[in-house]
């Protein structure tokens, strides 16, 4: 199933990429709609942080292409803000919680001018709506791993964008810091905004998301997600492992585990 | 005299290696500096063969051309060739060294560096140059006068590009999306590291440069945690260190350059002994 939408917010055309010959994303081809929030789903190694990366231009396409709002990315790229994966950077780096918000500004402004009092101040209002205020003047070595997730996330409020792309932002967070970055997120969506997050997890992601890419390679699904979460999909996107994981239980349930021929 | 413009010397190398050394150790390519300082011997000795002098403006383009060269290399047998990135940084900085030895020892009667210099250094020689006064009223070694502008040039580039370089050392992918080219700062940065390596080679030589570059930064990073003060204090470890190196080095009757870096690495000892945050000393009485 791939339900194509008239004018995308997001339009990603026969897109492959390779890292060293082998294929990690296959002529993926879907539309997005605006003021969605979606989920890219599958399985490990299924190229979903892949995905976004490219259409960040942080990876080179093999073939296809990628537009944003009908235009390219460099002619919107003040639009787009992306969320890199905690793990990405060195959170012993000697930095300020703030410091790193106000990097949301940098687009924007350009390298050369100074922080500005209004950067300061959006800055300040971004910290707010992820809670993370008194944390402000905080060293990044010194947060948890749920305030680091909110500390990207108010850098990306910082930008000011209308399409958000974020790479696993409940990935290594406690469930209140889930529950709170989901009502954020609702909050987002409510201002019109477009959120693409890549997640892992199958049973959340029915709850949180209006729009669901299945991914394992290739495309397999891309619609509103009661229509995409269907088990014949599902199955297909996460292939061997899900039949795997249902022959294991029924195993589990009549005790007989297969003895090792000798 | 003598004793202040080696002092000097020594202070304005180690103000440059120690701020550039900061953003190289927080991008963890301290081994990159060192490749750097010693791959850039070639350019230098091929400088010389094209110009036929010792002036620093043929050798500090000889010397960034094979710096950024260097860096070129390195990333391509990491990406393209798959190898391991220490064992790249290791295959092209021996090799370029190398070529940069053969290179002296070929031209040997022609060129004036011989290879103890190269790899030791003789920073004690700057009081012997004749001062050379280009502004009026204050006359200078030619030695102290280049590393001046070098440091200006390396305070200029972290105050204007401080944005910059924070940004692409701290999130590389991030400072990508928001269209700021991570290939462009890297080159800048690692240009500067070529030049500035090349004008305090002639002082403490191609070994302990590293020392220069990365102890300074080291002894910062275990002090604080704030980006700025990390700078001022890698550039102040290294103003003592020249300050203690030399007056250790007359006591001791030694070597200069490797007094300093031997005070380099007693500064670097203290910190991570008895730094606030991160020293085990004061770790173990706060428990």
């Amino acid at each position: 199933m791939n339900i194509q939408v008239d004018n995308p917010v997001l339009e990603v055309h026969d897109l492959t990429v390779s890292y060293d010959k082998k294929p990690v994303l296959w002529d993926v081809d879907f539309t997005i709609p605006y003021g969605n929030l979606v989920g890219i789903i599958g399985p490990n190694g299924a190229g979903k942080s892949t995905l976004i990366k490219a259409i960040m231009g942080l990876v080179p396409k093999g073939s296809g292409y990628i537009k944003l709002y009908d235009d390219s990315l460099d002619s919107v790229r003040h639009k787009v803000s992306y969320v890199p994966q905690r793990e990405s950077v060195d959170w012993d780096f000697p930095a300020s919680v703030l410091d790193v918000v106000l990097m949301g500004r940098y687009g924007k402004k350009g390298l050369l001018k100074r922080v500005s009092k209004k950067d300061k101040e959006i800055a300040y209002e971004s910290l707010k709506r992820v809670n993370m205020l008194d944390f402000a003047s905080r060293q990044i070595s010194q947060l948890s791993g749920g305030q680091q997730q909110r500390t990207f996330l108010a850098r990306a409020l910082a930008q000011e964008a209308d399409l958000y792309l974020m790479d696993e932002p409940f990935a290594g967070v406690d469930a209140a810091t889930e529950r709170s970055i989901v009502d954020l997120l609702l909050e987002m969506r409510k201002e019109g905004k477009t959120i693409v997050v890549v997640h892992h997890d199958l049973q959340s992601a029915i709850d949180y998301f209006d729009w669901t890419l299945l991914l394992n390679t290739r495309l397999v699904a891309s619609g509103p997600t009661e229509k995409v979460f269907t088990t014949e999909l599902l199955q297909e996107t996460y292939g061997g492992k899900l039949t795997l994981l249902s022959k294991i239980g029924d195993l589990m349930k009549e005790k007989q585990f297969p003895a090792r021929e000798k | 005299m003598s004793d202040f413009w080696i002092i000097l010397t020594g202070c304005l190398a180690s103000v440059s290696c120690g701020l550039l050394g900061c953003f190289l150790i927080l991008r963890q390519m301290a081994m990159v500096g060192d490749a750097i300082s010693h791959a850039v011997l070639p350019g230098i000795v091929i400088a010389f063969l094209f110009s036929g002098s010792l002036d620093s403006v043929p050798m500090l383009i000889g010397a960034a051309t094979f710096g950024v060269i260097t860096t070129y290399l390195i990333e391509l047998f990491n990406k393209k060739g798959g190898l391991q990135k220490d064992a790249s940084i290791g295959i092209t900085f021996t090799w370029l060294f190398a070529i940069g030895v053969i290179l002296i020892s070929l031209y040997a009667d022609d060129v004036h560096i011989d290879q103890d210099c190269v790899l030791f250094g003789e920073i004690a020689y700057v009081a012997l140059e004749p001062l050379v006064s280009y502004i009026p009223g204050l006359s200078a070694p030619s030695t102290v006068w280049v590393l001046f502008i070098v440091m200006l040039l390396i305070i200029a580039m972290i105050i204007f590009g401080y944005k910059g370089l924070f940004l692409t050392t701290f999130d590389p992918s991030f400072a990508a999306a928001i269209g700021v080219s991570t290939v462009v700062w890297h080159y800048l940065l690692m240009s500067a590291v070529s030049v500035t390596t090349v004008v305090s080679f002639e002082s403490v030589g191609a070994i302990l440069v590293v020392a220069l570059l990365i102890a300074p930064a080291a002894t910062a990073y275990l002090i604080t945690d704030k980006l700025p003060k990390m700078l001022v204090i890698a550039a102040l470890v290294g103003v003592i260190a020249s300050f203690g190196g030399y007056y250790l080095a007359v006591w001791l009757d030694a070597s200069v350059a490797a007094a300093i870096a031997s005070v380099l690495g007693i500064e670097f000892t203290l910190a991570f002994l008895f730094s606030p945050q991160d020293g085990i000393i004061i770790k173990r009485l706060r428990r």
